[in-house]
């Protein structure tokens, strides 16, 4: 069964993230990258992505003549996508053992952060597509 | 360059698109299928996927007595990623065209449903013209 | 699947490739089916020979299964043509005859490397087709590379011929008064190839190293012929000296390390002295390139045992010779920090104001980089510290993105540290 694993943060978490301390973000960085390699060791491993910083974010949807009309304002409270894995496992319940372990990621202030994670169901891929 | 185009949704959005017509919505999948095709085609696809619906979401936050601590309850105006696609253009203006087509796809009665399409960049897939040491 | 081990099988098949490729063409006139076709036999190869052992003459095998393949083909196509008016037009419109495809007596893979080339494509179809026809890749190892699905780059091969066929523009070895125009085509391509290599070594997209091998195997095959071309023998050198740091460019984390704090024990000497002595040869005959001069900076960083070792005066005058050959932004920038690097951190810094307005440098991160570098060295810290949060915001990459939060939290944490009151 295949789960998402997505975290999310507003912008202003986004600029708190590049003030972080040298020892915290070592250390962040350290248990991402284990976390990735347990994933693979384990065979659990489908995809990870990271996404871009969200300055250039941009909200796009059908124009009246097929241009497309983008706009790049956001309300401070949106959460934009930070990266996610992809993970294949037997049940949800290991999703979310999986997830908790990233969530417990070693966070700012040296504390080992309870970040949230949201875990969902793929939902086939795009074999669905007729691809 | 690589981008991913995000389709997100709220618990309401969602409900509104499960009354459509299976009509409707086999029509809306047509078109994406369309897309898809022709994306593959013209050398651009790189992936698309589905997620499940709101009522299937869990967030996790950390453990309690070695469980996770999971939680299903969300504010209604949460916005939920409903799937995305992942695309390698030219350029950006490029992945804002093919957002614009998606959005583009028809909803009930064959109106384009003009859902919003959040086009972001990728910090994983490293860029031609990247630093050379 | 084949058992990587069939590694001399696998460098066999890619060496063939274009000699395989040439003839079939040469036969049936149709470079579009005959490259198909190709990569059928190669994929056919791939399956049988470690079962089968090696032919006694691989080459001959291959162009047999390719023509065959071909011949069907042809047999489908002629049955169909016969059924449906239509698909005569769809045969058609994909063949791409070559128009004019004599015996050259240049090296096979040469003259496909130059027709691959093709003015009508995008950098990115030259590179998928080149690959292919040339480098004898197959479908799948291209779309690994590239990170797309196959079916996606199969497409875009396909959409390179077609692109070919309808700009009117022929298909085939340049005439004489083309060929220097032509042959900076190929040299840009697989300067393309190369640096998409080697940007990659680093992040969670590993393997893509092999690009940059195949760059300087397909580089080495244009040498071989042009050898007193100084660009060619720069572009060969460039790589060389460029590719000799690799092992040193990123921790075994996987994070990214800068070339003043490498360690250069693990450059790879003999590509250096490769490299050197390319350029040593070359040099001297002349009108000197970009790719040269490129080179010659390599040759400079490369030639120091340490980082404070570098002569950066040497490098500051070829990038002034560079500076006068292209307005490219990086090296406008690579330009800004040998001048700090000689002059002093507020010269590098004059310099960047100039860039400040330049709408081109789509690598916004790296003049931020540079800039909170330079601030730094001024000693202008809180500054530094803003532009490297700035430029770590705007990182394509993870690892990039991590080494510049880390320069802005080591220098802060440096600030913090050294405004304590003493007890």
């Amino acid at each position: 069964m295949k789960f998402i694993l997505m975290m999310t943060a507003k912008k202003a978490d986004w600029d708190e993230y590049t003030k972080w301390s040298k020892g915290d973000l070592e250390r962040n960085v350290a248990f991402m990258r284990a976390f990735s390699k347990e994933l693979k060791d384990s065979g659990v491993f489908v995809a990870t992505e990271g996404l871009a910083w969200p300055g250039e974010a941009k909200m796009v949807h059908a124009g009246k003549n097929g241009e497309p009309i983008t706009d790049g304002v956001f309300p401070e409270s949106k959460e934009f996508l930070a990266g996610y894995w992809i993970i294949d496992v037997e049940s949800p319940e290991q999703a979310y053992k999986i997830a908790a372990r990233v969530s417990a990621a070693p966070g700012s202030g040296g504390k080992s952060g309870s970040v949230p994670v949201e875990v969902r169901p793929v939902l086939g891929s795009h074999a669905d597509l007729g691809l | 360059m690589k981008y991913i185009l995000l389709m997100t949704g709220t618990k309401v959005g969602v409900e509104s698109y499960l009354a459509w017509s299976q009509k409707d919505r086999d029509a809306h999948m047509t078109v994406l299928e369309r897309i898809a095709k022709e994306l593959t085609s013209s050398g651009e696809f790189v992936t698309t996927q589905g997620l499940a619906g709101p009522e299937e979401a869990n967030v996790v936050r950390g453990e309690k007595g070695g469980m996770p601590v999971t939680d299903g309850v969300f504010p209604e105006s949460k916005e939920f990623l409903l799937g995305y696609w992942i695309v390698d253009v030219a350029t950006r203006e490029r992945a804002y065209a093919i957002a614009g087509r998606i959005s583009a796809a028809p909803g009930p009665g064959g109106m384009p449903t003009n859902m919003p399409i959040e086009v972001r960049g990728f910090a994983t897939y490293p860029g031609p013209g990247s630093d050379r040491r | 699947m084949p058992d990587p081990s069939d590694r001399p099988i696998a460098h066999l098949l890619r060496e063939l490739a274009p000699q395989v490729l040439s003839p079939v063409v040469r036969r049936f006139r149709d470079f579009a089916a005959a490259e198909d076709a190709v990569q059928e036999a190669l994929i056919a190869a791939t399956a049988q020979w470690p079962r089968e052992g090696v032919p006694a003459n691989p080459r001959a095998w291959l162009i047999q299964v390719a023509s065959r393949r071909m011949a069907d083909h042809i047999r489908s196509e002629v049955a169909r043509r016969h059924r449906e008016q239509v698909v005569a037009e769809e045969t058609e419109r994909l063949a791409l005859p070559v128009d004019a495809f004599t015996e050259t007596g240049e090296d096979d893979a040469l003259v496909l490397l130059f027709m691959c080339c093709h003015p009508a494509l995008t950098p990115a179809s030259a590179i998928a087709l080149t690959l292919r026809a040339v480098g004898g890749l197959t479908t799948a190892e291209i779309a690994n590379a590239f990170l797309v699905p196959e079916a996606t780059m199969a497409q875009r091969i396909t959409r390179a011929k077609q692109s070919i066929k309808e700009s009117g523009i022929p298909f085939q070895f340049p005439t004489a008064e083309d060929r220097a125009q032509r042959l900076r085509a190929v040299l840009h391509v697989l300067y393309l190839i190369f640096n998409e290599g080697y940007a990659s070594s680093a992040g969670p997209h590993l393997r893509r190293a092999d690009l940059s091998d195949e760059a300087i195997r397909l580089t080495r095959i244009v040498y071989h012929r042009q050898s007193d071309n100084g660009e060619v023998a720069g572009l060969l050198a460039l790589m060389l000296l460029t590719d000799a740091r690799r092992a040193a460019r990123t921790s075994p984390d996987g994070e990214l390390i800068p070339l003043a704090q490498q360690n250069r024990t693990l450059w790879d000497r003999q590509q250096i002295a490769e490299g050197i002595a390319l350029l040593s040869a070359v040099l001297p005959k002349g009108s000197v390139g970009p790719y040269q001069l490129q080179a010659a900076i390599a040759a400079v960083h490369d030639e120091a045992a340490r980082a404070e070792d570098t002569d950066w005066s040497q490098i500051l005058a070829l990038y002034d010779l560079l500076k006068r050959m292209s307005d490219n932004p990086m090296i406008l920038l690579n330009h800004a920090i040998a001048a700090a690097m000689v002059h002093g951190p507020r010269k590098g810094l004059e310099l960047l104001g100039a860039l400040d307005s330049d709408p081109r440098l789509a690598e916004r991160h790296r003049l931020e980089a540079v800039r909170a570098h330079l601030l730094e060295m001024a000693g202008e810290h809180e500054a530094a510290i803003t532009h490297y949060r700035s430029a770590a915001s705007r990182a394509p990459s993870i690892p990039e993105r991590n080494y510049l939060m880390l320069q802005a939290a080591r220098l802060s944490e440096f600030l913090s540290t050294d405004h304590k009151a003493p007890d």
